[in-house]
């Protein structure tokens, strides 16, 4: 595929995403309505901090006294030009603030897809290979379990035994702030922190994929081409490693974009369990201090990663599968 | 009719799960006669361990955990199911609006509802219930916000399957409303797929209400199962079963409405069965 037909892709992609991102604007909009007392007083830390000429202000940018209409537009004119306001709580406008914790998320949520998407690949592949064996049926019964168990609690299960009980790994928190690592020593330091919180959050989506990719597998087993390649004496190891399995792939890459939201609330209930200092623990504290404002603003960002992020992985799809045509 | 008991009730794994279900059903029914009081009482002193004077110790400031538990799943099902049938109402509208009038209409409803997909719903939820302010009538809002698009697709796809059979067209051409034929004839035929959705929307949603209470965004009077972690949490070192037993409690009650609802997928489906 000519890279200028990528682009044109794309570009089309972006602008699909745009009525998504107004939706977001248009709903905090509607949330900022529903709360308590008006938007001014919310948008400033709903339970004081600012000071009064601030608030004044705020009244006077959003239009508060003018027509709903009108709110709306200023809103949506100032979310868009990334003007998400001010956090009394932090000091610190919310654009900075949220993006500093970016990069931490990012991490994990990475750490976690690689990780969930690549071990239920396999044992969703190996429970296929093994299918009504005993090992078939662990995996299965695993996957069921890992699959109805609340995240947070198996963070702390984690903690409990990994940290607690054995000392293995540390318990919270992303680096060892009082041993000033550099280099490698530092990134060992971070990875040995992500261990924890990254298999609790890739528990759940391992099981879901393992379930799917059994299941697709299974099914492909089935179809006429399979029999075509058996047909012409290639051996069982060869039609599930070239033929199966790369049919098979699809359906899990699929799920995992549309996956991405739920990885982003996973991450909330498991950076507050863990203290990694990402958007999730932002939001846990903005949540305590009552920080209306910042609660928005994170949702916000984090429905544009999610766009972003479906993006990527509708264009890897593209790469991997040639018979997908760009239109 | 006696087919799909027999296969409902005869497959073991679904037999249990029923069993540990009935008996969450029994406790919060029975909350206040098993545990009379406010679960929040303090009852001893704090700490004391599985299996002394009571039968799961009790927590930081003394109040029973098996009170609380038996409080808990009270709460939990409560939320849960009644965040369900606000899901499963609002869904079933939507989806079959969609599927009947098509078009336009299809094309605006099912827009909404891939936005209300793509958003992080969790953090949706969060939102919501930090703005209505913590309550069980936010709580299951919230959950019913986020829970009822899968809903509305599923009824979508059975609507427009049926739309175009012959008995939905008989009864365009004998003159019913449209109304009378989508609750009359569409709607009973989608019955299966939507039952079996809305119990695996329960288990979701019982996931949705803990996580959530465990954040300290649960009804603040009312004692649940992830308030009870939240609460246990800062002393796991100490006193591991605060925060060991419900999380057990929430497990084996999410995974045996998941496999109760798959039973039932499955003795609904029998054809299906084999795949």
């Amino acid at each position: 595929m000519g890279g200028f037909r990528l682009l044109r892709y794309l570009i089309r992609r972006i602008v699909q995403a745009v009525p998504v991102v107004l939706g977001v604007v248009v709903l905090n909009f509607l949330l900022l309505q529903l709360a308590p007392g008006d938007a001014a007083t919310v948008l400033a830390g709903e339970a004081g901090g600012a000071p009064v000429e601030y608030v004044e202000q705020l009244r006077e940018r959003f239009g508060l006294n003018k027509p709903i209409a009108v709110q709306l537009a200023l809103y949506v004119k100032n979310i868009l030009a990334l003007d998400l306001g001010y956090s009394f709580r932090n000091a610190s406008p919310v654009l900075p603030l949220i993006l500093d914790r970016l990069w931490a998320t990012l991490l994990l949520m990475g750490t976690t897809l690689v990780l969930s998407v690549g071990g239920g690949i396999l044992l969703g592949l190996l429970a296929a290979v093994w299918v009504r064996t005993w090992k078939d049926h662990l995996i299965s019964v695993a996957a069921i379990v890992a699959y109805a168990t609340p995240l947070f609690w198996v963070g702390l299960m984690l903690i409990l035994v990994f940290s607690i009980k054995l000392d293995w790994l540390p318990t919270s928190g992303m680096e060892d702030a009082a041993a000033f690592y550099e280099g490698w020593a530092r990134v060992a330091d971070i990875a040995k922190h992500l261990v924890l919180p990254a298999i609790t959050l890739s528990l759940f989506y391992i099981a879901l994929y393992v379930r799917l990719m059994r299941a697709t597998m299974l099914e492909q087993r089935g179809l006429d081409y399979v029999t075509t390649a058996r047909a012409k004496g290639l051996s069982e190891r060869q039609i599930t490693m070239r033929h199966v399995v790369r049919n098979s792939l699809l359906p899990v890459v699929t799920i995992a974009g549309v996956q991405i939201g739920g990885l982003l609330g996973g991450s909330v209930v498991v950076e507050s369990v863990f203290a990694w200092p990402g958007l999730g623990q932002l939001a846990f504290q903005a949540l305590f201090a009552r920080d209306l404002n910042l609660l928005l603003g994170i949702f916000f960002i984090s429905s544009c990663l999610v766009v972003l992020v479906n993006i990527v992985i509708d264009v890897i799809y593209l790469m991997l599968d040639p018979r997908i045509r760009v239109g | 009719m006696r087919g799909f008991w027999r296969r409902f009730l005869t497959n073991p794994r679904v037999a249990l799960s029923l069993l540990w279900l009935a008996f969450v059903v029994v406790l919060a029914l029975g909350a206040h006669v098993l545990s009379p009081g406010t679960p929040f009482a303090i009852v001893s002193k704090p700490f004391s361990p599985v299996l002394g004077d009571f039968l799961f110790g009790t927590d930081s400031l003394g109040r029973s955990v098996a009170a609380g538990l038996v409080h808990g799943a009270r709460t939990s099902l409560l939320i849960s199911i009644l965040a369900t049938l606000a899901a499963v109402a609002f869904g079933t509208l939507v989806g079959s609006i969609a599927g009947f009038y098509g078009g336009l209409i299809d094309d605006v409803l099912m827009r909404v509802t891939e936005f209300f997909q793509t958003i992080p719903s969790f953090i949706f939820a969060i939102v919501l219930v930090a703005i209505l302010a913590p309550s069980g009538v936010s709580l299951v809002i919230a959950i019913a916000t986020v829970s009822w698009p899968p809903i509305a697709r599923i009824v979508r796809g059975e609507v427009l399957a049926l739309r175009n059979r012959e008995f939905v067209q008989a009864a365009i051409v004998a003159g019913q409303s449209d109304m009378a034929i989508l609750v009359g004839q569409v709607l009973p035929n989608a019955l299966s797929p939507l039952i079996v959705t809305g119990s695996l929307l329960v288990a979701n949603a019982i996931l949705i209400e803990s996580a959530l209470s465990f954040l300290g965004l649960g009804a603040p009077n009312l004692m649940s199962w992830g308030f009870q972690i939240g609460a246990g949490r800062a002393f796991l070192r100490d006193a591991w079963w605060l925060v060991t037993i419900p999380g057990i409690a929430i497990l084996l009650t999410v995974l045996s409405i998941n496999i109760a609802g798959e039973g039932l997928n499955d003795a609904l489906n029998p054809r299906l069965r084999d795949l």
